[in-house]
C-alpha cells in the first residue's frame, strides 16, 4: 500500500523497465508506449536521465559491466531490493549487464521476461543480450538477419 | 557552434584530435565531451562527461553534431532536431570492442539529418556542407515492435 500511495495508482501490470544510461536507455524511450498502460517503475545508471525523459517513477541503479566485480554485487544488491518492493509482473529491458541480473531476478521471483537486444547489435547479439537469453521469455533482436541466426525473435526496430 | 559527443563509455580521440585541428582553422565554437580524463586540446572547449541536463542544451544550442556512431548520439540527434555526422569506431584502431559501429553507420547512412564521415578527412566538407536535421518520426518498424511488446505485456 505504501508503494501505491507514494507512486500514484495505475490500473493493469506492474513492468519494471531497466535499461542502461546511453543508447539502451533511449531505446527503451522509444519504446515506452508499449507499456504506458501499465504500472510502470523505471531503473537506469545515471541520476538526472529520467527527469530529462520525464519517465516516473525511476529509481538509479550503479553501473556495472562483466570487468567491475564490486559494480555486479551493488547492482544486483539494489536491483533485488527494487525487485522485492516493486514485485513486477513482467521485466523488460534494452541492455546491458544490469538488465540481464534484473531479467534472472525477475525470472525467479515468477515476473514474464522480455529482452529487447540493442539495434546496435547489427550483426550478432550483444555480449549482454547472449547472457540473457536463459532467463528471458521473449528474446528478441531488432535485426531480422541477426534474429534468424541466433533463435531470436524479431518483431521490429526502433531506427 | 559545433557539439561533439563520444558517448559515455570509451574516449575517441582520433576524432577529438580532428576536431580540434578543424577548431583552429574556423570562428566557429567547437565544444566537445571527451570521455577524457585531461583536457589539452587548445582550440576547442573540452569536457570529459557531462550531466544529463547539460547534454540536452549543449544539443538543442548547436548547429550540428559530431559523434561516434552510437545509437544514443544518434537517437539523440533524432529527438532534439539536430543534423548529425558521425565517425564510426574501428575495431582495427582499438576504438572499440568490435566493428558494430561500423554495421552501424552502414545501416543509418542516408537516413535524414545522419550524416557519416568514414575518415575524419571527410568532416570538414560535410561540416561546410548544407545540413538538414534528423527526424524522430515513427517508421512502421517502430510501431511494430512497440504494438508486438504491448501484446506480450497484455
Amino acid at each position: 500500500m505504501l508503494l501505491l500511495q507514494s507512486e500514484g495508482f495505475v490500473m493493469g501490470k506492474r513492468v519494471l523497465a531497466v535499461a542502461s544510461a546511453g543508447g539502451h536507455w533511449q531505446q527503451m524511450m522509444l519504446l515506452r508506449d508499449s507499456f504506458s498502460g501499465h504500472q510502470t517503475l523505471f531503473l537506469t545508471t545515471l541520476d538526472g536521465l529520467p527527469e530529462q525523459f520525464d519517465a516516473h517513477p525511476a529509481r538509479i541503479l550503479r553501473d556495472c559491466n562483466r570487468n567491475d566485480l564490486i559494480g555486479i554485487v551493488i547492482c544486483t544488491l539494489q536491483l533485488s531490493w527494487q525487485l522485492l518492493r516493486f514485485r513486477p509482473d513482467a521485466v523488460i529491458s534494452t541492455g546491458a549487464l544490469p538488465g540481464v541480473i534484473a531479467l534472472a531476478l525477475g525470472r525467479m521471483l515468477g515476473a514474464k521476461t522480455i529482452w529487447i537486444d540493442s539495434v546496435a547489435n547489427a550483426e550478432e547479439m550483444s555480449m549482454s543480450g547472449k547472457l540473457a537469453k536463459r532467463f528471458a521469455h521473449h528474446w528478441l533482436s531488432q535485426w531480422q538477419h541477426v534474429a534468424q541466426a541466433e533463435g531470436a525473435e524479431y518483431a521490429g526496430a526502433v531506427l | 557552434m559545433i557539439f561533439a559527443t563520444v558517448g559515455t563509455q570509451l574516449p575517441f580521440p582520433r576524432l577529438m584530435d580532428a576536431l580540434n585541428a578543424l577548431a583552429a582553422s574556423t570562428s566557429e565554437d567547437v565544444i566537445a565531451q571527451t570521455g577524457e580524463a585531461t583536457a589539452n586540446r587548445s582550440a576547442m572547449q573540452e569536457m570529459r562527461s557531462l550531466q544529463p541536463a547539460e547534454f540536452s542544451d549543449l544539443f538543442n544550442r548547436a548547429r550540428v553534431v559530431v559523434s561516434h556512431a552510437g545509437i544514443g548520439s544518434i537517437l539523440s540527434a533524432r529527438k532534439f532536431g539536430k543534423p548529425l555526422i558521425i565517425v564510426p569506431r574501428r575495431h582495427a584502431l582499438d576504438e572499440h570492442r568490435n566493428d558494430h559501429q561500423m554495421a552501424t553507420a552502414r545501416q543509418v547512412e542516408g537516413s535524414q539529418g545522419i550524416y557519416v564521415a568514414w575518415e575524419t578527412d571527410a568532416l570538414a566538407d560535410l561540416l561546410a556542407s548544407d545540413l538538414s536535421p534528423a527526424t524522430e518520426a515513427m517508421s512502421p518498424a517502430r510501431e511494430h515492435l512497440i504494438a508486438h511488446i504491448a501484446k506480450l505485456l497484455s
